[in-house]
């Protein structure tokens, strides 16, 4: 076998391997999503002056963030099935049997724990002067959360933002495990197939660094753009 | 006429009383300047005023609203709708300037405006732009807080004030964290509205300035209100001993 061989499988593994990029981009864009909205309700219990809210939330935070993502999919994928009955008197079964909404529902809960941590940071650095000023004009506190607070925690939560992003977009790789046929779970079924995993796998990893080098792109123009009028006058 | 009235306020934060039972009355147009020394609860004082913080006890009373604090209850017999009525209607010009850092200058005076008072944008922007221009910022609609200077901000603080279309207007120390060169920027501006006949409560360190634009002076002391009258009975002839060695340290 020659060296170029090589080159030419992995470019033949990239064309197969292709397929599931828009699978692996779903499983990340929809989980992050569903992650942030569950997160803005998490972040303000975490910041909540009430004792269960706050309790609650540092619970959920602290187990999600402390067990392995890949044993909270098997819980949710595996697990429901032992209580099969009660989900189909809920008339849930048929959501809890598909691996793909296990999948997200897992990744979803996970990045929203990460998440929540991020936004009550950004949140707890927005200067509370801000605040008051907007109370003074008279504005609601919904109001002062959705005008003030909230965007300037997210500029300031960004940075970290992108580096959860590429943490979830790596992820989605372990959604494979539940049969579902995205990148990675391409990439061991033409492993398998054609017994040349080192291309395989190296096509797969290729994949993956494009994914991320776009992000991190991404992210870097957005700060820039957010940053453009915030810097200091000297 | 009365446009605000605040009777025998308190307020303690934890044993430490820092406002032992204070009035104040403004009529419409009057401009009062509260001056004293460092804690003696001015800033408090003007914070109770639109509940920034929530008197212990006492009342306010501004034109048709009144709120008693002495009745029992959490909030001291407040509800969030009288809270946010009292706070719509009166504007608020921090030290610190406190504008909103991810928006532009113009989108620091509308967003009340437009989220509180319900004004449509195109409404508000022109409203916003004249503002602007009363304050001699006509070119910085579109400048960010961290773009501007500090006479500026405050300047731009003050119109955003001014677009809620306030009865009266409180200034807590409004040029005291300014570069002394830019100081004078900005009480001009102040200056400006005490002319038009503005109601307006200044807590304020620049003596010269509360003598030539306040209609009556409060002086401050550990809680109380120590000396009040004209301001040029107060600042030539003081009637304590207290108020003529605090203002000797300023002229
Ligand atoms: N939120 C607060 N918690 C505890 N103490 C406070 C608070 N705000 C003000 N104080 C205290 O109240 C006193 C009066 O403060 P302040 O009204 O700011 O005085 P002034 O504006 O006259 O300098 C000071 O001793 C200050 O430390
Ligand atoms: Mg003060």
């Amino acid at each position: 076998m020659g060296f170029l061989d090589h080159f030419a499988f992995i470019a033949e593994a990239l064309a197969h391997l292709s397929v599931g990029i828009p699978r692996t981009i779903l499983l990340a864009v929809a989980s992050l999503l569903i992650g942030f909205v569950l997160a803005i309700g998490v972040a303000a219990a975490l910041l909540s002056q009430a004792f269960l809210p706050r309790w609650i939330a540092n619970g959920y935070v602290y187990i999600f963030r402390s067990s392995p993502l890949l044993v909270q999919i098997f819980l949710i994928y595996y697990g429901s099935g032992q209580f099969r009955s009660l989900f189909e008197s809920l008339g849930l079964w048929g959501l809890f049997r598909e691996a793909w909404f296990c999948a997200i529902l897992a990744l979803a809960l996970n990045t929203c724990a990460y998440q929540a941590v991020l936004i009550a940071g950004g949140l707890r650095a927005v200067p509370w002067g801000q605040i008051e000023a907007a109370q003074a004009v008279g504005m609601s506190r919904c109001r002062v959360f959705v005008t003030v607070a909230f965007p300037q925690a997210l500029r300031h939560a960004l940075p970290a933002y992108s580096n959860e992003v590429v943490l979830m977009i790596k992820a989605t790789a372990l959604a494979s495990t539940i049969t579902i046929l995205e990148i990675t779970g391409l990439a061991k079924q033409m492993a398998s197939e054609t017994y040349r995993p080192f291309e395989v796998f190296a096509a797969a990893g290729l994949v993956y660094i494009a994914l991320n080098g776009a992000v991190a792109a991404g992210f870097t123009r957005g700060e820039r753009f957010l940053r453009r009028n915030v810097a200091q006058r000297t | 006429m009365q446009a605000l009235v605040a009777t025998d306020i308190r307020k303690a934060f934890g044993s430490l009383e820092v406002l032992r039972g204070v009035s104040l009355r403004a009529n419409k147009g009057d401009v009062i300047a509260i001056i004293g020394g460092s804690g003696s609860g001015k800033s408090t004082f003007l914070r109770c005023l639109n509940l920034l913080e929530v008197p212990d006890a006492g009342s306010l009373w501004l034109n048709g609203i009144t709120l008693d604090f002495n009745r029992s209850g959490p909030a001291g017999g407040t509800t969030p709708k009288a809270k946010a009525e009292l706070r719509r209607r009166l504007g608020m010009v921090f030290q610190s300037f406190n504008l909103w850092t991810h928006m532009s200058a113009l989108d620091n005076i509308i967003a009340g405006p437009i989220h509180v008072l319900g004004q449509d944008r195109k409404e508000a922007r022109a409203i916003g732009l004249d503002l602007l221009d009363r304050v001699g910022l006509a070119d910085k609609a579109d400048a960010f807080p961290a773009q501007l200077s500090g006479g500026q901000q405050q300047r731009v603080a003050i119109a955003r004030a001014l677009a809620m279309r306030p009865e009266a207007l409180l200034f807590d120390e409004p040029t005291s964290a300014l570069d002394p060169e830019l100081v004078g920027e900005v009480l001009k501006v102040i200056q400006g509205l005490a002319a038009e006949g503005r109601t307006m409560i200044l807590v304020t360190h620049e003596m010269a300035f509360a003598r030539d634009v306040a209609t009556h002076v409060m002086f401050f002391h550990d809680g109380r209100v120590e000396e009040e009258g004209r301001p040029d009975l107060i600042f030539s002839n003081p009637g304590s001993e207290r108020c003529r060695s605090f203002l000797k340290k300023f002229l």
